[in-house]
């Protein structure tokens, strides 16, 4: 065998050894988004986030007018739906519950979600958030699948009465989504322009280079 | 009056350009270095990863610069930072990808740029102190790595460096004192990020350039090896070129750019739609920020240090573990007076010395998959062995490839090299 011959050899065996070795973790629900049409279901995910969850936890690396420029929503919807507390359209999702306050009322800090789907994953954060249930035992009366004898008490309580379980699962998978925009908001700004600097490398740059080689090198033998 | 403006300005321009020339070698080195250096017109795509080396270093330098310009280093305010560079700055988030993948990329091209001098013997005689030069390079990547994943300040970032930085407290007598001194507190802190940063943008570049230059020089002192392991120099034209030379420019040079520009695709591929390669160049804990109280619950390096680590989690003991650890890379150093073979090219040795090659580069890569394991997990589910017992097994046959590399050549047959190289 020529060496380069061994030297692929390798190369595929070990690819394929690494996406084996990386099978077999905790099981999470499939969690699946498209970062170029997610507009309707981010904006949905953003007011379930700000009536939910802001209350308790914050989002400091995300700006108001952010959301609104990326998702498409202007100055007046944004202080009428997203924003309550007289904020500046420039402010982050800052909160006012102090740290010693919290600890006091649920055991624990509750963590700045900002990067929390980068963090944990996005799959987590969808199984986490589907995966309350009834539990006696504790003392806001709920219990997590994914996060045994969590603190945060299961917030989404009353709107889950009102809705079946499909209806509180899409609203679920919107607030992941929002929460999976949070953690990266360029995401859909990456693979926009990643698409033309490939383009542009495979289109123009490399039948370039490659008729240049060819040029200079066709008399070499 | 248009041709007098036009004529003087060249003759200006061109009586300039004389002027440095006459003042610095401008023109000689040009010729020593690219014209009039001859390479050997066999080489095949591993010979690619030399220039694509140099090429991310200039990533990071450049990228490297802009981020100075933006990062706070202190411990208060580096996370922070990092992620105004990536939400609030225009085009922050691709400068800080194109560093931080850069980095992974790096390694990528480094160790096929080693490998490649392992498949062609391209460390031994007279190539020993290229080989020394790019070892110390390696090592002083390491440590640039090492002090550049500190300074996000993420969970990762800290807990690696506290895991690495204990180890030195293996070292007897002087350990504790020594990892005092290299952190500057009793924990990891501030502190340690300020010294950190300090080396990482300055001190380890300016080491990395000049170890650079130095290995160029020296390579072009004695000539590239190629993929037949036999000299060019050997057979030269009566105008005194090498016969199976072309000249560096143009011909390498266009043909290097065939090679970047597929690596920039692979590149950029990578830093557009999967920019922290599946956890693996960033890891997710590293977007939670330091917290010296609070352990995660697995704490592995990098992926492109982990076959060091797994060696030195395979040792029971600490002190044995770091021995083992800091021989596995040391032993690369004198690998050119371990290898006895007469031939430098894999091409005319033997089976026996191909499988050792193919099997270390192997280990190398399950190594790697240990490190970033927690050792009492187990490979596909099999019960009857763990990931700490793979590490043990494995860190037999790394050191085995140099017994290997030593034993072999002293029974197995050569085939007879050729006279010129062959395509």
């Amino acid at each position: 065998m020529k060496p380069i011959k061994l030297f692929l050899f390798i190369i595929t065996f070990t690819a394929s050894s690494l996406t084996f070795a990386s099978s077999g973790e905790q099981e999470l629900r499939d969690f699946h988004t498209d970062p170029l049409n997610r507009t309707k279901s981010l904006q949905h995910g953003a007011k379930l986030f700000v009536n939910y969850c802001l209350g308790c936890h914050s989002a400091k690396y995300v700006r108001y007018e952010r959301i609104a420029d990326d998702l498409g929503i202007d100055k007046e919807a944004l202080q009428a739906n997203l924003m309550f507390t007289g904020e500046k359209v420039g402010d982050p999702l800052t909160i006012a519950l102090g740290h010693d306050q919290a600890k006091k009322w649920f055991g624990a800090v509750p963590p700045d979600l900002s990067l929390e789907a980068r963090l944990r994953g996005s799959d987590w954060v969808y199984s986490y958030l589907t995966g309350f249930y009834p539990d006696e035992s504790r003392p806001f009366g709920y219990n997590n699948k994914i996060f045994p004898s969590v603190g945060m008490p299961f917030v989404m309580e009353s709107m889950k009465k009102d809705m079946s379980e499909e209806d509180f699962d899409a609203a679920m998978y919107d607030l992941t989504n929002f929460m999976d925009y949070m953690a990266e908001p360029m995401k859909k700004e990456r693979i926009e322009l990643g698409r033309w600097v490939i383009a542009f490398l495979v289109l123009l740059m490399l039948p370039v280079v490659v008729w240049l080689n060819h040029e200079y090198w066709k008399d070499i033998h | 009056m248009m041709t007098f403006i036009k004529d003087t300005t060249v003759s200006l321009a061109s009586s300039g350009y004389q002027w440095v020339n006459d003042r610095l070698p401008v023109d000689r080195a040009f010729k020593t270095h690219m014209s009039e250096y001859y390479a050997p017109k066999n080489f095949n795509i591993m010979y690619f990863f030399g220039v694509i080396s140099l090429f991310v270093l200039v990533n990071q330098l450049l990228t490297g610069i802009w981020l100075t310009m933006l990062y706070n280093p202190s411990g208060a305010g580096a996370f922070d930072s990092i992620e105004y560079i990536m939400r609030d700055v225009e085009y922050g988030w691709l400068i800080r990808y194109l560093h931080s993948t850069g980095a992974s990329a790096f390694f990528v091209v480094v160790y096929l740029h080693m490998f490649r001098g392992l498949m062609y013997g391209s460390y031994q005689k007279p190539r020993e102190l290229i080989w020394l030069i790019g070892m110390a390079i390696y090592f002083v990547l390491m440590g640039e790595a090492f002090m550049g994943y500190l300074l996000p300040w993420g969970q990762m970032s800290y807990w690696g460096a506290q895991v690495i930085l204990s180890l030195a407290g293996a070292i007897p007598v002087v350990g504790d004192e020594l990892s005092l001194w290299i952190r500057g507190d009793y924990v990891i802190s501030g502190v340690t990020l300020n010294r950190f940063f300090a080396l990482h943008v300055a001190f380890m570049p300016i080491v990395l350039i000049g170890l650079v230059v130095v290995h160029l020089l020296a390579l072009h002192e004695v000539g590239s090896n190629n993929p037949d392991g036999i000299e060019i120099k050997a057979n030269k034209g009566p105008d005194g070129k090498p016969l199976d030379g072309v000249a560096f420019h143009p011909f390498y040079t266009v043909h290097d750019l065939v090679g970047v520009v597929i690596f920039l695709i692979v590149f950029c591929g990578i830093i557009f739609f999967m920019p922290d390669g599946g956890g693996y160049f960033l890891e997710k804990p590293n977007f939670e920020p330091a917290n010296p109280l609070k352990t995660p619950e697995h704490i592995a390096p990098v992926w492109y240090f982990t076959p060091f680590y797994a060696i030195l989690r395979a040792i029971p003991s600490k002190g044995l573990g770091v021995i083992f650890f800091a021989g596995s890379i040391a032993i690369l150093f004198i690998l050119p007076w371990i290898d006895r073979s007469p031939v430098k090219s894999l091409r005319y040795r033997g089976m026996l010395s191909k499988l050792n090659l193919a099997l270390f580069a192997v280990v190398f890569c399950i190594l790697g998959v240990c490190g970033v394991k927690s050792p009492d997990a187990h490979p596909f589910g099999l019960t009857f062995i763990d990931f700490k017992t793979v590490g043990q097994i494995c860190t037999l046959l790394y050191f085995g490839y140099f017994v290997g590399l030593f034993v072999i050549p002293s029974f197995e047959e050569t085939k007879p090299l050729p006279e010129r190289v062959t395509g």
